[in-house]
């Protein structure tokens, strides 16, 4: 092995698969962390996607009257609150999770990758656990998908390297700027109201609808609203490429520039 | 004939110290602030404007700063380097670059074999997870697998004497708990190269005498060593190659002995008195810095060479900023030979008192007809012992004094004496 100023790591990507278990071993941290730390620990995971459900479902659906079509509004609502649930955590734990472990980060050599992969894993399984609820709201609606909830995964996957792309992105500016700590929590406020959560996509008039599709979250959230919904939920399939496309980019441009600042990052921490 | 293991050649670390106006940390708002002034700064040359003149004192500029410099050398498999200097002499730098936490700015580093580093205790550890928790933890941020971690976890558990306290939280630790942990985790890594941090100056002296069983145990297993440490003392008995670096060069290399002995000789200083005038550049942390070291006689004189028969007087000044901290300064006594005589701590073993805040004063008597002579240097610490030791203050080496022989222990004895401390005892006799 040789160390050598500049030079790419060729190990680089065979000690991301030697140090895997690092991965789990970080994430299980965190979760079990959280479980001691709190009274309520894995309800967390629960109520916050619930009661934000209740909420939406009061103020949009029944005040605001938003349309939703022939199905239940707080499915519609939780059918797009699972996959934004899921991005915004893995944005606001991964974007500070390398400043956190920064302790580790000056001490020990692994590939710094897994920091935020570790962060986005710990939302992932957030996410399982809110699946449950959806299960049981779909039960008291008697509301049963038809077979295209088989590509509920695929949508899953694009959420994950939408949430991957922008945790690493973040994380790594974070440490070289620490001010985009609090761009962070903008971000997310911003995403909920442009994103079709509170509303279905359907309402976007068709002029704006490929401007609308460049966020990322609307071709994952329409996808899972699709997925879950049945037929009863349309998705625009060329705003789902755009979308697609865009978080490939960013995840790829995300992983370009963590490895070029991974270098400095023990240096600068 | 052993191959080298680990081949150096012209390293070097440069870092970029940051003078910002201001005085402000590196911000992304800044940076666009700065990059607005640069254009207008520039737009402003080309209009020949009044603008043209915006003081430099508002420009950011950046100063080199290099840690090591064309530091060269090659280690073969078996063998124990010790890697000694002052602090800031790029000891640690040097350990980061070999680690990969960092990288070489020029040069570089032929590694052959498996690196495991210990450039801290408990790495990783948190302080709710329960003992057994963090022992997978610790050993997974080392590099260890589970199926590993699974194989050697009663072992670990045994060498850090903690089997009725797997499942309590960390926090509830002792620190000589926590810090004899931590350490076992790292001590049942098997790697071919061994890099290690400094590591003994935690703990008590069984557990350092732990920590130099298990290194000498690797070196006897073949495995290469690499230890920075100032007790010159393990460093004498653990290694059998020592490299001395003084201002991120590498200044010698050799046996152990030879280079402890430049050390002591270019590093010792005769003067009696050391003051930090400046707060902000005195060695310590946010809790506390050490402001004034001197030793002085029994009229509360300077002195630089004191009678053997005479008491010292050590008096030291420390700056307590967090008011009730419970500081606890120890002196440290090294001869010649880098062997430490002894540590004496403000408690003396004793509960500690929480102190007031502001400049405290110390001062510490050792007895006259107690030192040897020759030349004895001192070395301050300041520590916290609750919740677990915590080092505020760390400066080797700071004075050195020269004992001279008057009479007392030796009296008129015309050869040497030896022995590295000369105290006088009392005798009793009867005849039956």
């Amino acid at each position: 092995m040789i160390i050598e100023a500049g030079r790419t790591e060729r190990h680089y990507w065979k000690d991301l698969w030697r140090y895997r278990e690092l991965l789990y071993f970080l994430s299980w941290r965190d979760i079990l962390v959280r479980y001691k730390q709190t009274a309520i620990g894995i309800a967390w995971s629960i109520i916050r996607p619930f009661t934000t459900m209740v909420v939406f479902t009061v103020i949009f659906g029944n005040l605001a009257k938003f349309p939703s079509g022939d199905v239940p509004y707080p499915i519609l609502v939780y059918a797009a609150m699972l996959p934004w649930q899921f991005f915004s955590n893995s944005l606001s734990e991964g974007s500070n999770s390398l400043i956190s472990n920064s302790s580790m980060i000056s001490k020990v050599y692994f590939p710094r990758l897994i920091v935020p992969g570790s962060a986005v894993i710990v939302s992932l399984v957030d996410f399982l656990i809110s699946c449950v609820i959806l299960g049981i709201l779909m039960v008291w609606y008697q509301f049963a998908p038809d077979w295209r909830i088989i590509a509920l995964p695929l949508f899953l996957i694009l959420a994950l390297m939408a949430s991957l792309g922008f945790s690493l992105w973040l994380s790594a500016l974070n440490v070289k700027y620490r001010d985009f700590r609090y761009i962070v929590p903008f971000i997310v406020q911003f995403g909920l109201y442009v994103s079709p959560v509170g509303f279905s996509s359907s309402v976007v008039p068709e002029q704006w609808r490929l401007l609308y599709s460049l966020n990322p979250m609307v071709g994952v959230i329409d996808g899972f609203r699709w997925a879950i919904l049945g037929g009863k939920s349309e998705i625009h399939w060329h705003g789902l490429c755009l979308s697609t496309s865009l978080t490939l980019f960013i995840l790829v441009s995300g992983i370009w520039y963590f490895r070029k600042t991974e270098r400095i990052f023990a240096d600068i921490i | 004939m052993s191959e080298s293991v680990i081949t150096v050649e012209n390293l070097g670390k440069k870092y970029l110290i940051s003078h910002l106006a201001d005085n402000r940390e590196r911000l992304f708002s800044n940076l666009l602030v700065n990059k607005a002034k640069n254009i207008f700064l520039h737009c402003g040359k080309l209009l020949a404007s009044p603008f043209a003149k915006i003081h430099s004192s508002s420009i950011d500029f950046q100063e080199e700063f290099w840690a090591l410099q064309d530091v060269s050398f090659s280690i073969k498999q078996g063998e124990r380097v010790g890697i000694i200097g002052r602090n800031g002499a790029g000891k640690s730098t040097l350990l980061k670059i070999l680690s990969r936490i960092t990288e070489p700015t020029t040069g570089r580093i032929t590694i052959k074999g498996r690196v495991a580093s210990l450039l801290e205790v408990g790495t990783g550890f948190h302080s709710e997870l329960s003992g057994r928790e963090n022992i997978y933890l610790n050993g997974a941020i080392l590099g260890m697998s589970r199926e590993e971690i699974n194989r050697k976890f009663d072992e670990i558990v045994a060498f850090a004497e903690v089997e009725r306290f797997l499942d309590t939280p960390v926090k509830r630790y002792s620190s000589g708990m926590y810090v004899r942990l931590a350490f076992a985790v790292a001590a049942h890594l098997e790697p071919e190269i061994l890099i290690v941090d400094e590591v003994l100056a935690v703990g008590d002296a069984s557990f350092q005498k732990k920590c130099l069983g298990k290194m000498e145990s690797a070196g006897k297993e073949g495995r290469t060593i690499f230890f920075v440490s100032h007790n010159m003392d393990a460093v004498t008995k653990l290694c059998s190659r020592g490299l001395f670096l003084r201002s991120g060069k590498l200044v010698d290399d050799g046996t152990p002995s030879d280079v402890i002995r430049r050390y002591m000789e270019t590093t010792s200083r005769l003067s009696g008195r050391i003051d930090w005038n400046d707060v902000v550049t005195a060695p310590g942390d946010e809790v506390a810095r050490l402001r004034m070291a001197s030793f002085r006689n029994e009229d509360d004189e300077i002195i630089t060479t004191l009678d053997i028969q005479k008491p010292l007087r050590v008096a030291i000044e420390i700056e307590n900023f967090k008011p009730g901290t419970r500081l606890i300064p120890h002196l440290q006594f090294t001869n010649d030979s880098g062997v430490i005589l002894f540590i004496t701590a403000f408690n003396n073993g004793l509960d500690s008192r929480p102190l007031p805040a502001g400049l405290l004063h110390f001062s510490c008597t050792v007895p006259g007809n107690f030192f040897a002579e020759g030349n004895i240097t001192l070395t301050v610490t300041v520590n916290t012992y609750e919740p677990v030791v915590k080092v505020h203050v760390l400066e080797h080496d700071l004075l050195t004094l020269n004992v001279e022989h008057t009479g007392g222990v030796k009296g008129t004895f015309p050869y040497g004496w030896p022995g590295v401390v000369r105290p006088r005892l009392q005798w009793e006799y009867r005849a039956s």
